[in-house]
């Protein structure tokens, strides 16, 4: 009897899964305008507005889930979710071990931004933050690295003179410029632009992805959706 | 939540600020407080039926549970509950999910482990793919009370066994000397009269309780200092009411909420002393008998 | 390179010496236990000084609650409330805005001369302070609650043998209190040791990659994107320094507790009463 209730119990649950499971996207809702929560206590941005649009094209169902960025990619491989759209920059680390879809965004610019625009770059305290590829480029390039929990907090280093310049995402920092901060230097370039980070398994995922986003591409929607987020500075495809 | 609401950049002063406390967005930093007290709520009772049981296994008569025991309350005391709380939640849903998959799923040819990635079939996915977004907090909210548990339950048990050695012995040897059996002896001699030893160290469990909610966040939750930190960030001219860094506001108001909850515990916490300490063989008890007298 | 060279590269990191670039790739266990262990060295330094300076503050502190004059006693009371009242890291980020906003690098002393503060918003300085005010704190309650559960009797034998003021404190009630207030004194500073993991977590920022052991395990974590050889790294590393504390306080123990019959005396039981 027992064993009969439990295979009910399992073809019910069966007949679940069969009716498409949908697709769980991580995602970190702090990084403007790639995802932030809006004042509707809601997940919105870039990533999010394109994620939906792509599902839709890929026939998926999508939900976004936040996580914190610390253990987003362990929470990947645990199976918490299925994908991460979090600005996740393609970089060979991240490669290593986990698979990326197609990037959706050119390689992104990062930029120095201080208060004075003839800040040395290469020798001052730059804050950024930990366990960012920013962090990385600053630490390896010699200067002073200063590392923040947030990009809030290391913007705000240089607001009160903690540290001479931040290092971060162009596109971050746009949002974040004015009284007195500006952004100065040469852009450096960063990563393999950014593309949805996926378990390597699940190569099926990865196709629909694939798919979708090169049809955004070729119509022309994905450089429209990016132009409408990040104000015209931005590279087309 | 007001109708004038409606167009917010055309706002000011007071009507601005009554329109940006109401937004549906603060309303999940209200809910959020919520959310920990109903933590707090459930999580210290789970805690002490931790404590309970690794109070008991480390007086056990037989050596491996004694041990089991003692291992418990060494161990996770010696490691910052921050630590703890950054790879055990992992760890403690796959270990769930292993143990479904094992049960579910016995014909499932390819290894779990595959390099980094943890794959069980999908019948054993916990909570199901497909379930609604509430099931995944809940299920996330329970997983959040079982490792406040098994954190605070090794340092209650700590307390509990501190008290159960502390009761008189001239109290345990009366109820022998009545013929009561151990059993009989733990359950109506022992653990009634611990409970007022315990309390100094149990009311301060539940203060250091409240004041690791923070860490809640870690554990996947989004509480009040998620809230805090994500609605006090600047606000660019992007959001409906944008701002400068009011972290400061908010924290401040957080502090307020902490050491409200902590005055209120105290008082409440020195009544249950008083209660309890009455007919006991203590100081206390005594003061207490003479003063009805 | 081998372990050994890993050790003799990266065991002072964290206080700036040695081989400055991270390992990047090819993470072995050794790098992991070399680096988080050089990380511990602050952890190390946070809590011993912390320990050090707190243990006179709270002694005062105990004092001034046991008081019987209003101005001495109101503020040790609210100092003691608001500091074991709120989370540690609402502390850290107020002492931290504090120091970079209000303090700003320098203070004008009425136009007298400048003290320069910028120092002070440096994880060694702002966190270790913040630490000391917090475990401050925490012992005043431990070292008050020990001041009033002295022995009556004790005190009526110092007024019989005419020892008063000064001395009665110095001979009879110090050394009570620090025997009555020991065990949970030592449950403290175990706690204070697990509180340094969170100065670079979520309090100051870390300087030039050096951290303690848990910025160390985080940045593996973050390069090897897994998070169960980090962690129980830092866990195994503290469990051990939780063991060395406990045999430490508990010779200090043994010696307050030398004068009482053998049988009487209070084995270090690690009650954790009055703790964070």
């Amino acid at each position: 009897m027992k064993k009969l209730l439990l295979a009910t119990a399992l073809t019910a649950f069966g007949a679940g899964i069969a009716a498409a499971d949908p697709v769980r996207i991580g995602t970190e809702g702090a990084y403007e305008p790639y995802n932030l929560i809006n004042d509707k206590g809601e997940l919105d941005g870039f990533e999010i507005v394109l994620g939906n649009e792509l599902c839709k094209r890929a026939g998926l169902e999508c939900i976004f889930v936040k996580n914190d960025w610390d253990s987003i990619i362990p929470n990947l491989q645990s199976g918490n979710y299925d994908a991460i759209m979090a600005g996740m920059s393609i970089t060979d680390e991240r490669r290593e071990k986990i698979a990326f879809s197609e990037n959706y965004t050119q390689p992104s610019p990062s930029s120095y931004a201080a208060m004075s625009p003839d800040t040395p770059i290469d020798s001052g305290v730059i804050a950024a933050q930990v366990g960012t590829i920013q962090a990385a480029h600053v630490a390896a390039s010699g200067a002073q690295l200063l590392e923040f929990a947030t990009p809030d907090e290391a913007v705000a280093a240089v607001r009160n003179g903690q540290a001479a310049a931040v290092m971060a995402d162009e596109d971050f920092l746009l949002t974040q410029v004015g009284d007195g901060l500006e952004i100065f230097g040469e852009d450096v370039l960063l990563g393999d632009g950014i593309g949805i980070g996926l378990r390597k398994s699940d190569t099926e995922l990865k196709a629909k992805f694939d798919a979708a986003i090169q049809s955004m591409k070729a119509d022309g929607s994905l450089n429209k959706l990016t132009d409408e987020w990040f104000a015209g500075n931005y590279t087309p495809f | 939540m007001f109708e004038y609401c409606a167009e917010p950049k055309t706002l000011e002063g007071l009507t601005w600020l009554s329109c940006y406390l109401t937004t549906p967005k603060h309303m999940e930093f209200y809910y959020s407080f919520i959310t920990v007290m109903a933590l707090l709520v459930v999580a210290a009772p789970a805690a002490l039926a931790f404590g309970f049981g690794g109070a008991m296994a480390s007086r056990s008569h037989f050596a491996p549970v004694r041990w089991l025991g003692k291992l418990y309350t060494a161990m996770v005391r010696g490691i910052p509950d921050i630590v703890f709380f950054l790879f055990f939640v992992i760890a403690l849903d796959q270990g769930l999910e292993w143990l479904t998959h094992q049960i579910r799923c016995p014909d499932w040819t390819e290894p779990v482990r595959q390099g980094l990635e943890f794959r069980v079939c999908p019948a054993a996915k916990v909570p199901p793919n497909n379930a609604s977004p509430f099931v995944h907090q809940a299920y996330a909210f329970a997983l959040a009370v079982l490792t406040f548990a098994i954190v605070f339950g090794a340092f209650a048990a700590n307390v509990l066994k501190g008290a159960m050695d502390a009761v008189p012995r001239a109290q345990i040897e009366t109820a022998e000397a009545y013929g009561m059996s151990p059993r009989q002896t733990f359950r109506r001699i022992l653990v009634p009269q611990m409970w007022t030893y315990a309390l100094p160290g149990l009311s301060n469990l539940w203060l250091i309780l409240i004041k690791a909610t923070p860490l809640l966040f870690l554990l996947g939750i989004q509480d009040v200092v998620y809230w805090a930190r994500e609605m006090g960030a600047s606000k660019s001219a992007r959001f409906d009411y944008p701002h400068g860094d009011w972290r400061l506001y908010y924290f401040l108001a957080l502090l307020v909420f902490y050491l409200t909850l902590t005055r209120v515990s105290e008082i409440a916490l020195s009544r249950l002393s008083r209660r309890l300490s009455h007919g006991q063989a203590t100081r206390a008890g005594e003061t207490l008998r003479k003063d009805a007298a | 390179m081998t372990c050994w060279e890993t050790v003799q590269a990266y065991w002072l990191r964290s206080l700036g010496f040695g081989q400055n670039a991270l390992p990047t790739t090819d993470i072995t266990l050794c790098d992991q236990f070399v680096l988080i262990g050089s990380g511990m060295l602050w952890n190390l330094y946070f809590g011993l000084l912390a320990l050090a300076l707190g243990f006179c503050f709270a002694i005062a502190l105990a004092l001034a609650k046991a008081s019987h004059r209003k101005w001495l006693r109101k503020p040790a009371e609210w100092y003691i409330f608001i500091f074991r009242g709120s989370p540690l890291f609402i502390q850290f980020f107020l002492v931290y805005f504090f120091i970079t906003t209000v303090l700003r690098g320098s203070v004008d002393v009425f136009g007298l001369f400048t003290i320069p503060t910028a120092w002070m918003a440096s994880a060694w300085a702002g966190a270790a302070f913040t630490l000391f005010l917090n475990t401050s704190a925490y012992s005043a309650e431990i070292f008050y609650g020990a001041l009033m559960t002295v022995p009556r009797g004790d005190l009526e034998a110092a007024d019989a043998y005419g020892i008063t003021g000064r001395d009665r404190f110095f001979r009879i009630e110090w050394p009570t209190m620090l025997r009555l207030g020991w065990p949970a004194y030592t449950n403290e500073a175990i706690f204070l040791f697990h509180a340094t993991t969170l100065v670079f977590f979520s309090g100051f920022p870390a300087f030039q990659q050096r951290g303690d052991a848990l910025y160390y395990a985080n940045y593996f974590a973050d390069k090897t994107f897994n998070p169960f050889i980090s962690y129980p790294i830092v866990a195994f590393y503290f469990i051990i320094l939780t063991l060395c504390l406990i045999g430490l306080f508990g010779l200090i123990n043994q010696r307050l507790n030398r004068h009482l019959p053998s049988h009487q005396k209070r084995r270090i039981r690690l009650r954790p009463q009055l703790i964070r």
